[in-house]
């Protein structure tokens, strides 16, 4: 516009040397430490570096990573949901219930079953997403209340017995080991992690999730409506518990309602071991996946080297806490190099 | 100056950013009880420079001593242990606290087991506001004030302990010429004082009223330290950027008003608050004035549905309009861009792109998907136009200079291109120069038929940038002054009527 100023004086660190930086102490960090970890536990742990442990585990985080995907957006927006477990236990006893009806071909029920598990899912996440923001409540009562709700209604619902008994083919499915190396369990989490990166990353609709989270008066200013965006959120949250509902049914074969008791916890501790800031703004669904794969790491490694247990939790706890440290340093360290 | 007479002297400071020399080989010497004014463009290191005083960053190079001593604080604590005290430029209060309890948050009164005397809190308070001239309740919660009203609070708050040192970072971006007046009252009788204060300022012509001394930022080097006497504001200009500048306003005579692009009647914001009418026409800029506290920014905010209001008729060229909510106002075709740029502008952890999309990202995607390329193009295109100086566009937002940051919200509004714009404070901290671009640009709004409101403390800003301005007294519009008949005193006594009249 007008005489250009002087130009920029060159400095030490250039803006694309700093985004890999930034990369680095972001996402790459959690990365390192779970390569630092399987590689403490291969060597130390027996039957650790096993493919048959491998598989084990990857059998075992699906559950909690698809609660965890669903979390990561809920947690981004600067809410929280303590109501996935129970809200899983109902789905599962919902599409069990839907599954084992006679009437029905396998094929019918199996679909049935996963539509219902998604709308019961939905709609106790639209319900805790609707109340919050609609009585400006925090989401952590409210969906503190939900857990109770849900899990009094996974009662009713299944009334107060577990449900066996789902079709073979089903069952199979569960089982099934693609290639001989992928659980096809493993693979529904995959995608879903998938698709959640995707729309964080891509979409207009994860831009302004994040953006919400960042500053939820700049954008209601902005001309948006942020309370869409964290109904929204917990709409995902609760979809991902029916479809972690249906991981559940796939892998043990039982819908019950003292099924996910204290999964909330598992998923949270996921998201923010991976790096998503519990206030809200900043963090990645990589990263928790990459989190979600730490926990079961831990957990397993520590039971194959005798660790009781009595003494797994305490250790657990701690590396949840020293996460939130390393994040708060991590943010430092970011503010830094921006 | 001799060294022994100076009580804080730098020698060689640097300070670098990842991308940013923000300060380079700065060597500086602040006489004991002088008044220094330190000057520079948007992003030229004056707040980095502070903020190694305040202990929040530290040097990279160099050496500074205070009283003689050498001095590294490691935390604002250690500055305030010193006798230092600053009134950062982004203001710092907790917004869900009560003014009192902001004022006195480092030395509550106490009574027995610790408790908080709320009385003698309360009462404190109530003395320091009154000296900055801010007469409002102590128990008010900081987060209903408006952005003058913090700032206030903020010198208040500084005032509340002895200093040495006071450090003002722009402190007058937001007032208006009664509390302008008091602050540099308070100033000139701390200086009697023997205090000695630092003061940072975009408005050139303040400064000679209190200043003994000014050193100038370019670029993050000292381009010199004078004596300010003798000096004039062009002279003080062509230091900060090298050139000359013509004449800051040059209203655009050819730019004729054309018909009714909005127009309110009767707003009213609650049953306290007396209905306004007023409007704006195509390719008119409407300026509205008052003191601060005055209650334009409530209206704005009211008539874009930001705040909920009582009654009134919004109506769009001609048509009445609902708007109940920014995303109604929007749709309708306004802008609001708030004189809180930190609280409610921007989204400070995103990137500079980010911040300007976000009105509309609908014109960067397509089927919902964001197509970067057009983005960072869009954000480019206006970040050369203002001349946000950042890193790269992908630099947070956080981590500009204020005057940059004001230049994003701009930006992002701009980006909007809505029919109507509404501005509070929309040169809020900004460079004489980058303020010149910005006046060029409405004049280049107003020329495409756009309705402009500017809401300024700034009266000869407003004098020279508008065809009409509007004036504010307790919460009700007292007078309309068309160009012909611009004249500070005039407007300024209708600015004071409601409050002098019992
Ligand atoms: N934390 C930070 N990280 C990276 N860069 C920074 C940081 N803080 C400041 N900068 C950069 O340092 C430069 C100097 O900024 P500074 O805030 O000191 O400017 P200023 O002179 O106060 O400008 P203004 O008049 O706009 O307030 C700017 O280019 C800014 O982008
Ligand atoms: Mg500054």
């Amino acid at each position: 516009m007008s005489e250009t100023s002087e130009p920029l004086v060159s400095a030490p660190v250039s803006p694309s040397r700093a985004k890999f930086l930034r990369f680095l102490i972001r996402d790459a960090g959690v990365l390192l430490a779970l390569v630092l970890i399987t590689l403490f536990f291969s060597a130390s742990a027996p039957y650790f570096a096993t493919p048959g442990n491998a598989l084990k585990i990857f059998v075992q985080i699906a559950i909690n990573t698809v609660l965890a995907a669903g979390m990561t957006f809920v947690i981004l927006t600067g809410g929280i949901d303590l109501s996935v477990g129970s809200v899983l236990a109902l789905c599962t006893v919902v599409g069990a219930t839907v599954m084992i009806d006679e009437s029905l071909s396998p094929a019918v029920a199996i679909t049935l079953a996963l539509l219902a598990c998604m709308a019961t899912g939905a709609a106790c996440g639209f319900l805790n997403g609707w109340i919050s923001t609609r009585w400006k409540i925090p989401s952590f009562i409210v969906t503190l209340g939900m857990l109770n709700m849900a899990a009094g209604a996974a009662r009713v619902v299944s009334d107060n017995s577990t449900i066996t008994g789902l079709p073979q083919s089903f069952v199979d499915f569960g089982n099934l080991i693609i290639g001989g190396f992928l659980p096809s369990i493993f693979l529904v989490a995959v995608l879903v992690i998938a698709a959640g990166w995707f729309v964080l990353r891509f979409t207009v609709f994860g831009r302004m999730i994040f953006a919400v989270g960042t500053n939820d008066e700049a954008v209601r200013l902005s001309g948006h409506n942020p309370d869409f965006y964290k109904v929204a959120a917990f709409t995902i949250s609760g979809l991902t518990a029916g479809i972690a509902a249906m991981v559940y049914l796939l892998r043990l074969n039982i819908g019950s309602p003292i099924a996910g008791v204290g999964y909330e916890l598992n998923a949270i501790a996921a998201v923010i071991i991976g790096g998503t800031s519990l206030s809200g703004g900043k963090g990645s669904i990589i990263g928790t996946l990459v989190g979600a794969c730490i926990l079961q790491v831990l957990s397993t490694g520590l039971q194959l080297l005798g660790v009781g247990d009595n003494f797994k939790p305490i250790v657990i706890g701690l590396v949840i806490v020293l996460a939130v440290i390393l994040d708060a340093y991590r943010e430092r360290l970011l503010r830094r190099i921006r | 100056m001799p060294m022994d007479d100076a009580i804080l002297s730098l020698q060689g400071v640097g300070k670098i950013f990842p991308g940013v020399v923000a300060l380079s080989d700065v060597s500086l010497s602040i006489a004991r009880g002088e008044t220094h004014i330190v000057l520079g463009e948007n992003g030229a290191g004056k707040s980095t420079l502070i903020k190694l005083l305040a202990g929040i960053y530290q040097p990279d190079a160099g050496t500074i001593a205070f009283n003689g001593a050498p001095y590294q604080p490691k935390t604002p604590h250690d500055a305030q242990q010193s006798g230092i005290r600053i009134v950062h430029q982004e203001l710092n209060l907790l917004p869900y606290l009560s003014i009192a309890e902001n004022l006195m948050l480092e030395n509550l009164p106490r009574r027995a087991f610790g408790i908080v005397d709320r009385k003698a809190l309360n009462r404190r308070a109530m003395a320091l506001l009154k000296e900055v001239g801010l007469e409002i309740d102590p128990r008010t919660r900081v987060e209903t004030l408006g952005v003058a009203q913090m700032q206030l609070v903020e010198i208040a708050k500084a005032l509340s302990y002895d200093s040495k040192l006071l450090v003002l970072d722009e402190p007058t971006a937001t007032l208006t010429p009664p509390e302008i007046k008091r602050l540099f009252a308070i100033i000139k009788r701390l200086k009697a004082k023997g205090v000695t204060i630092i003061y940072i300022s975009h408005r050139l012509h303040e400064v000679f009223e209190i200043g003994d001394r000014v050193t100038i930022l370019r670029n993050g080097r000292l381009v010199a330290t004078r004596d300010l006497h003798g000096l004039s504001v062009p002279d003080l200009v062509r230091m900060m950027i090298g050139r000359d500048i013509a004449d800051e306003f040059s209203f655009d005579a050819s730019i004729v008003p054309g018909k009714v692009a909005l127009s309110v009647s009767n707003l009213k914001r609650n049953a306290a608050t007396p209905a306004i009418s007023f409007d704006v026409r195509h390719g008119e800029i409407l300026g509205v004035a008052g003191l601060v506290g005055s209650g334009r920014t409530e209206a704005m905010r009211a008539l874009f549905g930001a705040d909920p209001k009582l009654d009134g008729v919004v109506e769009i060229d001609g048509r009445p309009v609902a708007i109940t909510a920014p995303k109604d106002a929007v749709r309708h075709g306004l802008s609001l861009l708030t004189e809180d740029r930190k609280g409610q502008g921007l989204l400070l952890d995103l990137a500079v792109d980010k911040n300007i999309t976000i009105t509309d990202l609908g014109k960067v995607s397509r089927h919902g998907l964001v197509n970067r390329r057009a983005e960072s193009a869009a954000a480019t295109d206006l970040v050369g136009q203002l001349r946000v100086k950042a890193s790269s566009i992908e630099q947070a937002v956080r981590n500009l200079s204020g005057g940059n940051q004001q230049k994003v919200v701009l930006a992002k509004w701009l980006f909007r291109g809505t029919s109507t714009l509404i501005l509070d404070e929309p040169t809020r901290g900004v460079d004489i120069g980058a303020r010149r671009e910005i006046y060029q640009l409405l004049w280049m709004l107003a020329a495409a038929q756009k309705g402009i409101i500017m809401v300024s403390s700034d009266l000869p800003e407003l004098m020279g940038m508008c065809h009409r301005i509007i004036v504010f007294s307790k919460d009700r519009i007292v007078g309309e002054v068309p160009r012909s008949a611009f004249d500070q005193e005039r407007i300024l006594s209708l600015a004071y009527q409601e409050y002098v009249r019992p």
